[in-house]
């Protein structure tokens, strides 16, 4: 029954992303008569690229360029959060969901002028698969394939959270047919490779330039000649040049693109750190355009007549416990104390843009699986005064050691300064002694409060792919040292819910979850942040895609 | 003149040394120990493991020094953990950028800083003379970041006149030869690309020139006053030569005497200056590269730059100690 | 002549000689006998401070930041670091200055007169703290230096050679960037930053010490007292020592000025407090960067305090200098 149900949903979707891939297709503008086909767009971003090999970024500048170089199995449509077609046009699963078929695009070719075809997929999956124990497996380096898979073929030793890998194999019965078979069934396979590390890379190009020989350490890494100076993808735009002293990345347009040629000429993304100095830099022209715009200045911006487009809040700030850290959270009283005791009303209205709102639980209303009736924490200082006396703490009695980056901003946290200044103000009213931890975002914040080095601490997620599995598992499927708590009950609730084929079902699973984390409580969710990004006027054709992941191909400069 | 050259050169040795050990201790004494700062925080346990044998961290101490020093007569500085490239290479990329920067800014301060100041010597007490003291005091007195502001503020967004941002406009297709953009636009006659790159120098080398600027036009005034207070200026007036004369062969030789030594001290302080000033500009020399490094905790860049422009103003005092014996023959005799 | 002290080792270059020069000639003041009129050193130099418009203005500018400094904590409208005004604040929206807040409020929602009152006392903190450390460590090493010079042995001769080459390489360093090597080390406090700037400041001081003291080995008073059979550390500690203040407060207030720059440079750099909701001026100034297409002027107020309080050391200092010293005087 739940075999042939399911099957049915993924017939249904498979047909609809063919549908809906024509249309997107038949749906984009032709150029403007008055538009520049030689035209240049120079972007600004906020850092330095990591490398050209997706395969080991997982930063959002890197994913943003080589999603301009590579593509993959299936993409969003531009401007949405709706899978589609990308270098499958169709794929279907069988009836035990771990069999995938892919029908692949015809006529493709890579940019070195190989040939696509089943083949070099197969070839790439079973290079991640592949990929040899040590530096090339650790966290940083292949994150988005251990996401996917859990494992690889080999899994480094003193790797103890790697398991047994989701993917199995990959066969190639046609040049234009993969199947790809998985260990069981789960629902981030296909749609978590939408993200630009699941680019498909010309296989020629992947074995004479040495692609997989990384070395180094995981701070100081050093790529191999593939991903510094051939990139080699499908995309609409090829490489050309790195220069590294100005932070320039030159792609020019792919002649030989499957599709709709590009309708610019050259792409270029500088790096330019300071958000001010991108502020500027646009305004007097010598960008088009930057993404994610500080909310101050939004208003100016859209008064000197930039195109500011805001993107849905598809991401979360949240405040998080590690309670092996500090046994005092252990007591639920006290976790309570501190959401009460924190006016996140009044930080959302003071320091981010408009649209932010208040976040009741820990994965956004846009996506389903958002439950309206969760445990509510208002604001109340007298609650949590109350509530830590309870649990034994008076006033200035409990300490908590309260990390929070600087030297970043994050599309959920534009400000980290002034929210933890606020917040800190918040449970110092409420009788709460903070040791303010500050630590640089790069290159020690994630590493050490993942690892559970803080009391509490701030962190987000934007969306990798529009599912609430992508919130709630990235925290809560499996014991973390991040949050220190052993729940047996959420852990399981996730898995089976990953695990279930049937979407209506997983969405009211989903909201089960999100009540009884609430209950629990193992940290406190703090907002939801539209993203904006900004063009200069004569920029037309880039839409704003609520996952960061704009397509620059149709973007189209008027004189 | 050899026998005082030899005799600099080989004073200069010490100074490295001692510089070297130094830093040497500087590197030991950062928080979680030499192994956690050259690789950051996120290394494993092998990386760690690996990187305490290389620089012998469990040997003794002397045998450690050696080796450091080893790796530094070999031009080794390690790699920056936010750029995963060399040490030295990155700073050979970007620091011509800065000369230029400095360079400009020399001429900024002294091209107009020595006129002033001498006029304002020759007039003294005059309304210019007032100013021109005040003025230079003030411009000691005011943050050079701050000052990179307010010019940014007014002729980058208000009035537009100059850029703003970075060495060169973006997409700017120019060929690099010195990595000096100005210089490299003229010595392969892309006009363009020089106008733009010396566009794009002229707000930050205001910036960095306000402290020399003050210090040249006090030193200058004080100087030109000294000198025409001397007994061979008046015996000159006596003897009746034109003004212009005493002018040019007496009170400026020696009044440029100090001036030329403070350039070293200037050194420095268009050093610092271009620390606080390119990233104001997002001007990619070193002293923007350095600022991230200090907010990113990237000490292999922080220990190479110390090492860095301690060997460059070793060079830069070794030329003005030159210049100086060339000016002022007495001083070789010292 | 001024450059000619007796048995000064080769500094590392003109660098270190520059800075040096204008230092020795301070520390010669010390040994300027009294004049024709039978004057101390002091009183005739406050004679000439008195006319000099230049002191005037200065000291009334410093005496009015001390004032502020020790008097404004305790007559703040508003506590400094409270969010008063959180509800008027949105992104683009920060409330200028109005009826009860005289200056408008800071991107939190904070006072910023209150602020600025408050910030008075940090910044004149990190001044003081950091001049007195440059003044402690320096005068130590420059006193061992001096003493040992004077005492005529081969052995001091080779102290005093070693500590002032180690000082004239400090001396030679940009201060900002020796600044941050120090906070590097020591992480990112307020202590650091003063810990930082001071130890840039103790080259001046070192040189200063030992140079007034060996300015004076050589005075006539100080070889009658050694024929008298006085001792020669009471020598020192009576006479020397003394005669050395008048410019050491000429040079510590030059460096307050100084030390008060580098500071809010290390705030910029990002090396001061991170807890910036305590008010200082340096890292008030370096926050308003943010909020500079929003609302300017909170970038003005804190850097026009500087400049005035830095420029009344300046001015007070630079007076006392050409007050003490009669060659300079015209």
């Amino acid at each position: 029954m739940r075999a042939t149900r399911f099957k049915a949903a993924v017939v249904i979707a498979a047909v609809s992303a063919l549908v809906l891939s024509g249309c997107a297709d038949s749906d984009r503008d032709e150029p403007d008569a008055g538009a520049n086909t030689d035209a240049t767009l120079i972007f600004g971003t906020e850092g330095e690229i990591t490398t050209l090999d997706p395969t080991w970024t997982s930063d959002s500048i890197s994913s943003r360029v080589n999603g301009q170089i590579y593509e993959t199995l299936v993409r969003l449509a531009p401007g949405t959060v709706d899978i589609v077609g990308g270098l499958a046009e169709t794929w279907e699963a069988d009836e035990t969901g771990t069999v995938w078929t892919f029908n692949l695009r015809d006529g493709v070719t890579f940019h070195d002028g190989a040939e696509f075809n089943s083949e070099a997929v197969c070839f790439n999956f079973e290079r991640w698969h592949n990929l040899p124990p040590g530096l090339a497996q650790s966290p940083d380096m292949s994150y988005y394939w251990q996401q996917l898979s859990g494992g690889f073929a080999e899994n480094s030793p003193d790797r103890t959270d790697l398991g047994d890998p989701l993917y199995v194999s990959c066969e190639s019965p046609d040049p234009l047919t993969t199947v790809i078979t998985l260990r069981e069934p789960s629902a981030k396979f296909p749609n978590l490779m939408v993200r630009q590390q699941f680019g498909i890379h010309s296989p020629d190009a992947l074995q004479q330039f040495d692609a997989d020989n990384i070395g180094g350490t995981p701070a100081a890494p050093e790529f191999p000649v593939y991903a510094d100076e051939h990139p080699t993808g499908t995309g609409p735009f090829m490489f050309e040049s790195w220069d590294r002293a100005n932070g320039e990345v030159t792609l020019v347009r792919h002649d030989n693109y499957w599709g709709e040629t590009a309708t610019i000429a050259r792409l270029i993304f500088r790096a330019i750190p300071d958000e001010n100095a991108r502020r500027q830099a646009l305004l007097s022209g010598e960008i088009h355009g930057y993404d994610q715009p500080n909310a101050a200045d939004w208003d100016t911006l859209e008064s000197n007549g930039m195109r500011l487009e805001i993107r849905d809040a598809m991401n979360l700030l949240y405040i998080a416990f590690t309670q092996d850290q500090n046994p005092a959270l252990e007591d639920i009283r006290v976790r309570q104390a501190i959401a009460y005791a924190l006016n996140r009303q009044a930080m959302v209205d003071a320091v981010m843009p408009d649209g932010a709102e208040v976040a009741s639980q820990f994965s956004p209303p846009l996506l389903p699986g958002w439950n309206p009736d969760v445990p509510a924490y208002e604001y109340d200082p007298d609650r949590a005064r109350d509530l830590l006396s309870q649990a034994g703490f008076e006033e200035g009695e409990f300490e908590i050691d309260f990390w929070w980056p600087t030297d970043v901003t994050r599309p959920y946290m534009p400000d980290p300064q002034s929210i933890f200044e606020l917040f800190r103000a918040d449970l110092e009213a409420a009788g709460i002694v903070v040791n303010a931890i500050s630590v640089p975002w790069t290159p020690e914040y994630l590493a050490e409060v993942q690892n559970g080095a803080a009391g509490a601490h701030f962190l987000g997620w934007t969306a990798d792919f529009p599912d609430t599995i992508n919130f709630l598992g990235t925290w809560f499927s499996r014991p973390l040292p991040q949050w220190g708590f052993d729940n047996q009950s959420i852990f399981d609730g996730l898995a089976e819910a990953d695990a279930e084929p049937d979407s209506e079902t997983r969405y009211a699973m989903y909201e089960e979850l999100n009540a009884e984390i609430m209950e629990y409580l193992p940290g406190v969710p703090i907002s939801h942040t539209p993203v904006a990004i900004v063009f200069a006027p004569n920029v037309t054709g880039v839409e704003a895609s609520p996952l960061l992941d704009e397509v620059f191909a149709t973007a189209q400069i008027s004189e | 003149m050899a026998r005082f050259l030899v005799r600099r050169l080989l004073q200069v040795i010490p100074t490295l040394a001692a510089l070297s050990v130094l830093l040497f201790v500087w590197l030991r004494a950062l928080p979680g120990g030499p192994e956690v700062a050259l690789l950051g925080e996120r290394a494993t346990p092998e990386a760690r493991a690996a990187i305490r044998d290389r620089m012998g961290l469990d040997e003794p101490v002397l045998v450690q020094y050696a080796a450091y020093m080893r790796d530094l007569l070999r031009l080794d500085l390690g790699t920056s953990t936010q750029t995963r490239q060399p040490v030295l290479e990155e700073f050979l990329l970007r620091f011509p950028g800065t000369v230029e920067l400095a360079l400009a800014a020399m001429v900024i301060a002294v091209g107009v800083g020595i006129p002033l100041g001498y006029f304002a010597a020759r007039r003294r007490g005059s309304l210019l003379d007032n100013l021109t003291v005040g003025g230079s005091m003030v411009g000691i007195c005011t943050p050079i970041f701050f000052l990179a502001f307010v010019l940014k503020w007014v002729f980058g967004e208000n009035l537009g006149w100059l850029p703003t941002i970075g060495r060169q406009s973006p997409g700017a297709d120019a060929t690099h030869i010195t990595n000096m953009y100005v210089l490299d636009g003229i010595l392969t006659q892309e006009w363009d690309a020089a106008w733009d790159a010396f566009l794009h120098l002229m707000l930050p080398a205001i910036a960095v020139a306000s402290i020399p600027f003050a210090i040249i036009v006090r030193m200058t005034r004080a100087s030109v006053l000294e000198v025409l207070g001397e007994d061979y200026v008046r015996t000159a007036e006596a003897k009746g030569l034109t003004h212009r004369v005493i002018r040019g062969r007496h009170v400026l030789r020696n009044a440029l005497l100090p001036v030329v030594t403070a350039i070293g001290v200037l050194a420095g302080a268009l050093l610092s200056g271009a620390v606080l000033t390119e990233t104001v500009f997002a001007f990619n020399g070193i002293g923007l590269f350095v600022y991230n490094a200090i907010r990113n905790s990237d000490y292999p860049v922080l220990m190479g730059f110390i090492m860095f422009i301690a060997f460059t103003f070793v060079l830069v005092n070794l030329l003005v100690d030159i210049s100086y014996s060339v000016i002022d023959p007495r001083v070789r005799v010292r | 002549m001024a450059t000619q002290s007796p048995q000064r080792p080769l500094p590392p270059g003109p660098v270190g000689q520059w800075r040096g020069e204008r230092i020795d000639r301070l520390a010669e003041l010390a040994a300027t006998p009294p004049d024709e009129r039978g004057e101390s050193l002091t009183r005739e130099t406050l004679r000439r401070l008195r006319r000099s418009p230049m002191a005037i203005v200065g000291a009334v500018v410093v005496l009015m930041f001390v004032v502020i400094a020790l008097v404004g904590p305790y007559v703040l409208p508003y506590p400094p670091t409270a969010t008063v005004g959180l509800d008027q604040i949105r992104p683009g929206q920060i409330p200028g200055p109005s009826a009860e807040h005289w200056l408008g409020l800071d991107h939190l929602g904070r006072d910023e007169f209150s602020r600025m009152l408050f910030g008075a006392r940090q910044t004149l903190l990190v001044g003081v703290v950091a001049t007195l450390f440059g003044f402690s460590v320096g005068a130590l090493i420059g006193g061992v230096a001096g003493a040992a010079n004077s005492l005529g042995s081969r052995a001091g001769q080779w102290l005093d050679s070693v500590l002032m080459r180690f000082i004239d390489l400090l001396l030679a360093m940009p201060p900002l960037l020796l600044a941050f090597s120090v906070a590097a080390v020591l992480g990112r406090s307020l202590t650091a930053v003063m810990i930082a700037v001071g130890v840039a400041a103790t080259p001046i001081f070192a040189r200063l010490l030992r140079g007034s003291m060996i300015a004076q080995a050589h005075r006539d008073y100080v070889l009658a007292a050694s024929a008298l059979g006085v001792r020669r550390n009471r020598v020192v500690l009576g006479h020397i020592f003394p005669n050395s203040l008048a410019p050491v407060i000429v040079q510590a207030t030059l460096t307050l000025a100084t030390a008060i720059i580098e500071a809010a440079g290390l705030s910029f750099l990002g090396l001061g407090n991170p807890n910036t909701s305590i008010p200082e001026w340096g890292t008030m100034l370096a926050q308003a960067q943010d909020q500079l297409a929003v609302r300017p002027a909170l970038a003005v107020y804190p850097a026009v305090a500087i400049i005035i309080t830095a420029l009344g050391f300046t001015l007070l200092g630079e007076s006392m200098r050409e007050a003490l010293d009669p060659k300079l005087r015209r």
